[in-house]
């Protein structure tokens, strides 16, 4: 009997901060890859210290649903569900290349897959992509020649988009900062758009600045963070620009200094990110079959988004 | 016994001569063996004793069949040992024989569990299914409920309060209600308790087996690390109003088991709900955090003018927000210390421009930091 634990941080304050958590657990749990999908969180019920004991399986596989290696990947989490003996450095890890360690978690006496978090694996750009297709509502966006429905776009210029992925910056966390860099440069590498741009919302190159930092006269913005929250619904859309006051809403997109934004909040909340999950048990050893070519599959847009 | 229609179906019996081709079976006040020389199946149950061959094996009496349907849901349809012990105290197994129960099956027994009214049935062929309710709505006609069928929805159901407040602690008593999962089978009445009251079956199993596993403040505080380390200068007596803020009954619905630590008791009381609390959950230590900011100050004396009246509506009014009866004040009842006109009244008397009462300043010395709140302190 296999188990997906997937652990979050979940919130005191806002009802939002669950749902990534619980949505892609559902989509997982439809798969049957898994006999059972388990959650815990920092902040919320089950606890990370209660967790495991919800889990019936001989191969338990836990997930972080965490954007970047550093304090609850390699200390809460760890210390929380009470693995035997871990430290950091089984990780082997350079700060986004954490994949997994195998440790006795003493509340249940039995081993656990404990996995890197979904953040930093490869997968994830795929959902940064996921994300511009959506809320530009093109499959083909970026990629001028074949873009199937330019009117979709409202563009007027070339058709090419610049991209801009958003963090916190190094202040909380040293290693968030190179999520961030780790996927723009991915997306780089695709070469389907203009130009890809790290942004923080604490340091340099800011957020506040977005059109500054680009030419292209449509700019996707995607913050790198699991859940919809404060930062990604009030202050990013007010810091860029969007909207005076978050409470009225912004348009997508909403033009800010002759550019287009195209803001898509929290990467997280992009359905294709029940991939990434299954991708990291994957990685670890679980046998999911052709799970993960269904939930790619299943997760594909099927009408436009709206980013408010 | 009372004459109880349990027809053994085809696929009972296989699982039956299966099992008993393996080994004896004993289960809740069933025996019964192959013996393999005669060729016959000696079944012992409460009234009856009986020896008879595979083809006869459809025709026991009643009661036989009850013990043996009985078996098979528990043995053969209930997925796990949690799962079953959850499905027997719902049915009260521990107190009443096989047909008692299923009697008092025929009817319902119902059952609570936090604020949920578990009501167990049964189906001629021994399958035990489960309805669930909020207990308020115990009496209502099930037209004037949502029906719901995914046990998962009960997550979303505990989301919000009846006034859609979000409810960061799912075993507050403020679940909402008006909801109603009709027919569920074993396995799905656990996963909608599980979503409704996270790992409180699992921590009563351990409980109920004498395992339960208590981490006492102490160990919290031992074990925190970033912005809660905060935790471990909050004084003992503040953890003493703590728990009696927030542990209590009327706050949550676990039971607290955990106390200062195995040899300093709390005074306060745990509370009476099914199932324990087996530590201090992350409101009470982010509540507690914020409580140690708040003790670092020290006392002062004051001077207010009030009149008697009007020191026992401030003593009044404080009850009525911990009690949570604000919303209960009727908006021309004069009477009530918490009354918005009686509030606003005494704000018009006693309150200076600045809102300082009786005119006092808070801090006399003209330092206007209060000392108590640093912002940085989200970690989310
Ligand atoms: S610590 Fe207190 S408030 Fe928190 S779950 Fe336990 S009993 Fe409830």
């Amino acid at each position: 009997m296999q188990s997906l634990v997937i652990v979050a941080h979940g919130s005191h304050l806002n009802p939002d901060s669950a749902t990534p958590t619980h949505t892609h657990a559902d989509t997982i749990r439809a798969t049957g890859a898994f006999d059972e999908v388990r959650t815990g969180f920092w902040k919320e019920q089950p606890s990370l210290r209660e967790v495991l004991r919800t889990a019936r399986g001989d191969d338990i596989y836990v997930v972080p649903l965490f954007i970047s290696e550093g304090y609850f990947t390699e200390r809460v989490i760890p210390r929380e569900l009470r693995l035997e003996g871990w430290d950091p450095s089984l990780w082997d890890s350079d700060g986004i290349s954490a994949d997994t360690a195998t440790l006795v978690a003493s509340d249940i006496d039995k081993e656990v897959h404990y996995c890197g978090p979904v953040g930093t694996h490869e997968a994830m750009t795929d959902v940064l992509v996921r994300r511009a297709e959506s809320v530009t509502g093109d499959p083909s966006v970026g990629e001028v020649s074949e873009s199937a429905d330019s009117e979709a776009r409202q563009t007027e210029s070339d058709g090419g988009f610049g991209f801009a992925v958003v963090g916190h910056g190094t202040e909380r966390n040293e290693k968030s900062a190179k999520a961030i860099e780790y996927h723009t440069e991915r997306l780089r590498e695709t070469g389907r758009f203009d130009e890809v741009k790290a942004l923080f919302m604490d340091e340099e190159p800011e957020v506040d600045d977005v059109t500054e930092h680009f030419d292209s006269e449509d700019i996707i913005v995607v913050p790198l963070f699991i859940a919809d929250g404060f930062h990604t619904q009030e202050d990013i859309p007010e810091d860029m620009g969007l909207t005076d006051d978050y409470r009225d809403g912004y348009d997508v997109p909403t033009t800010v200094d002759g550019h287009r934004i195209w803001y898509g909040g929290a990467v997280g909340t992009e359905a294709l990110t029940a991939d990434v999950i299954l991708e990291r048990a994957a990685d670890a050893g679980a046998d999911i079959g052709d799970a993960i070519a269904r939930v790619r599959q299943q997760t594909k847009p099927t009408t436009l988004v709206a980013g408010d | 016994m009372s004459a109880v229609e349990s027809d053994l179906s085809e696929i009972q019996l296989a699982a039956f001569r299966e099992t008993l081709a393996e080994e004896p079976i004993e289960y809740d006040g069933l025996a019964a063996e192959y013996d393999a020389d005669e060729e016959a199946y000696h079944i012992e149950t409460p009234e009856h004793q009986t020896s008879v061959s595979a083809d006869d094996l459809g025709t026991v009496a009643a009661e036989q069949a009850a013990y043996i349907t009985n078996w098979y849901f528990y043995t053969q349809q209930v997925g796990s040992e949690i799962k079953r012990a959850f499905c027997r105290w719902l049915e009260l197994a521990e107190d009443h024989p096989v047909p008692d129960r299923y009697d008092a099956l025929a009817a319902g027994i119902d059952r609570e569990w936090g604020q949920l009214r578990i009501t167990t049935t049964l189906a001629d062929d021994g399958t035990r299914r489960y309805e669930v309710r909020h207990v308020d709505d115990s009496d209502a006609n099930t037209d004037t409920l949502t029906t719901h069928t995914d046990p998962f929805d009960a997550r979303d159901i505990g989301t919000l309060d009846a006034d859609g407040q979000y409810r960061p602690l799912r075993t507050a008593p403020s679940l909402d209600s008006g909801w109603l999962f009709p027919d569920l089978t074993a396995d799905e009445v656990y996963e909608a308790v599980e979503a409704f009251y996270p790992a409180t079956v699992v921590n009563w199993h351990r409980e109920q087996r004498g395992e339960l596993d208590i981490d006492h403040w102490r160990d919290e505080q031992d074990r925190q690390s970033g912005i809660y380390n905060l935790i471990t200068v909050l004084p003992d007596e503040a953890v003493e109003w703590a728990t009696a803020a927030c542990c209590d009954d009327s706050q949550c619905l676990k039971r607290r088991e955990w106390e200062l630590s195995e040899d300093e008791p709390l005074d306060a009381d745990g509370g009476d709900g099914v199932f324990p609390c087996r530590e201090p959950c992350s409101m009470v230590v982010a509540a507690g955090r914020e409580w140690a900011k708040l003790e670092r100050e020290d006392t002062q004396t004051y001077e207010f003018e009030l009149t008697p009246s009007e020191k026992e509506q401030l003593e009044e009014i404080v009850d009525a927000v911990a009690d949570d009866t604000v919303d209960e004040i009727r908006e021309a009842d004069l009477d009530e210390s918490a009354n918005r006109y009686r509030v606003r009244y005494l704000r018009e008397k006693r309150f200076d421009d600045d809102g300082n009462l009786s005119g006092t300043p808070t801090r006399p010395d003209g330092d206007d930091n209060d000392g108590a709140n640093d912002t940085d302190d989200h970690d989310e």
